[in-house]
């Protein structure tokens, strides 16, 4: 039997049930998010399961989503099933003011450094982690760069066209 | 039967400095000599970490040719090199290591920052780009262009040639030197 999307969706909702939430497949991928308390148990269960597999973490990172009041901050984890060739997209959502989600490293040695680099753009501390410091930014950074909350550097500098930095006001925009 | 030399004839030679000329002697002074002699031997240490360096390589190269300007001898190490030439973007964490390069070269040491990036940020007005090297070390000339064609650098060299050339061989020791390299916290 050839796996879908929809055995996937129903293996999951059998095993999680009600925790699953936003299921939907955007250009054909099934995405999905749980409670971020609940992270490594999926994970765990997509990569043990004899026929999910979900092996290979393509890719982890995370996305600021100012409006969502209580849950500004999304960990998204791309996973790969390798044999069957099947990708999803799972996320866990997370405070901003406590981004605590724990660490994948134990499944996945690659997410070592993502996870780093998550830290470093946007904050999220991955509890459990064994090296969690900057790995591309200087380390005298006080800020996530990648969060929505900073201005563009040094609004009040003159020695550049401010029209060709976002700064000024657009004069060729006018809605 | 002879094999023909062709002999160049067309070698340009430095001008000679002003002084006084005798029959056997010529006196003029020091820092005229040794300006002359330290801008036609410029030892360049070529930091480039981007496009820009790309240019520099063409000037390098037998088209455009800088050995013209007596600077043929490039020196990757910085303790060998009076002039560091600082081309592409220069990310804040490379900061310290550019830094520390300008240092261990010896004095006199000139910089010449090619292109926008080097000079103040160019399009990278962002928070992991270093706005400009000289917020961290003293820049003698600048080249503008994204990048320049290797005639800027040319022109660029040029003129570092023409401040080594002119400077006084007290100007390393002058209060206002110094001061400089305070406001850059260096010793």
């Amino acid at each position: 039997m050839a796996l879908t999307n929809e055995n996937i969706t129903q293996r999951l909702t059998e095993k999680f049930g009600e925790d699953l939430s936003e299921v939907e497949e955007p250009y054909g991928l099934l995405t999905f998010s749980a409670p971020k308390l609940l992270n490594l148990k999926v994970l765990q269960f997509l990569y043990d399961d004899p026929e999910l597999r979900f092996q290979f973490l393509t890719d982890l990172t995370a996305v600021h989503y100012p409006d969502r009041k209580g849950a500004e901050l999304a960990v998204v984890y791309l996973l790969h099933n390798m044999r069957d060739n099947i990708r999803i997209r799972f996320k866990v959502y997370t405070d901003i003011r406590e981004p605590d989600v724990f660490s994948a490293t134990a499944l996945f040695a690659s997410a070592n450094w993502m996870e780093r680099e998550t830290f470093d753009f946007f904050g999220v501390r991955f509890v459990g982690h064994p090296n969690l410091k900057r790995i591309l930014n200087v380390d005298e950074m006080d800020y996530f760069p990648l969060r929505k909350e900073y201005p563009l550097e040094d609004q009040t500098r003159v020695d550049k066209d401010d029209d060709m930095f976002g700064r000024g006001t657009d004069k060729w925009f006018q809605p | 039967m002879g094999r023909p030399v062709r002999f160049n004839t067309k070698v340009k030679m430095v001008e000679m400095p002003e002084g006084q000329t005798g029959e056997g002697y010529f006196a003029t002074s020091f820092d005229k000599v040794i300006g002359l002699a330290r801008k036609n031997s410029l030892w360049p240490l070529p930091f480039a970490t981007s496009c820009c360096g790309i240019e520099f390589m063409a000037t390098m190269g037998s088209h455009y040719d800088i050995a013209r300007f007596g600077s043929e001898r490039l020196g990757f190490t910085p303790r060998q090199c009076d002039l560091l030439m600082v081309m592409g973007t220069i990310a804040k964490k490379m900061g310290p290591i550019l830094r520390e390069v300008y240092l261990q070269m010896s004095e006199p040491r000139w910089v010449l920052a090619v292109g926008a990036c080097a000079s103040s940020g160019g399009i990278f007005d962002t928070y992991s780009v270093l706005q400009g090297i000289d917020q961290i070390i003293p820049v003698d000339v600048y080249v503008p262009g994204c990048p320049p064609r290797p005639e800027g650098i040319l022109d660029g060299l040029m003129r570092i040639q023409e401040l080594v050339g002119n400077e006084s061989l007290r100007h390393r020791n002058s209060e206002q030197y110094q001061d400089l390299m305070d406001a850059y916290g260096i010793q």
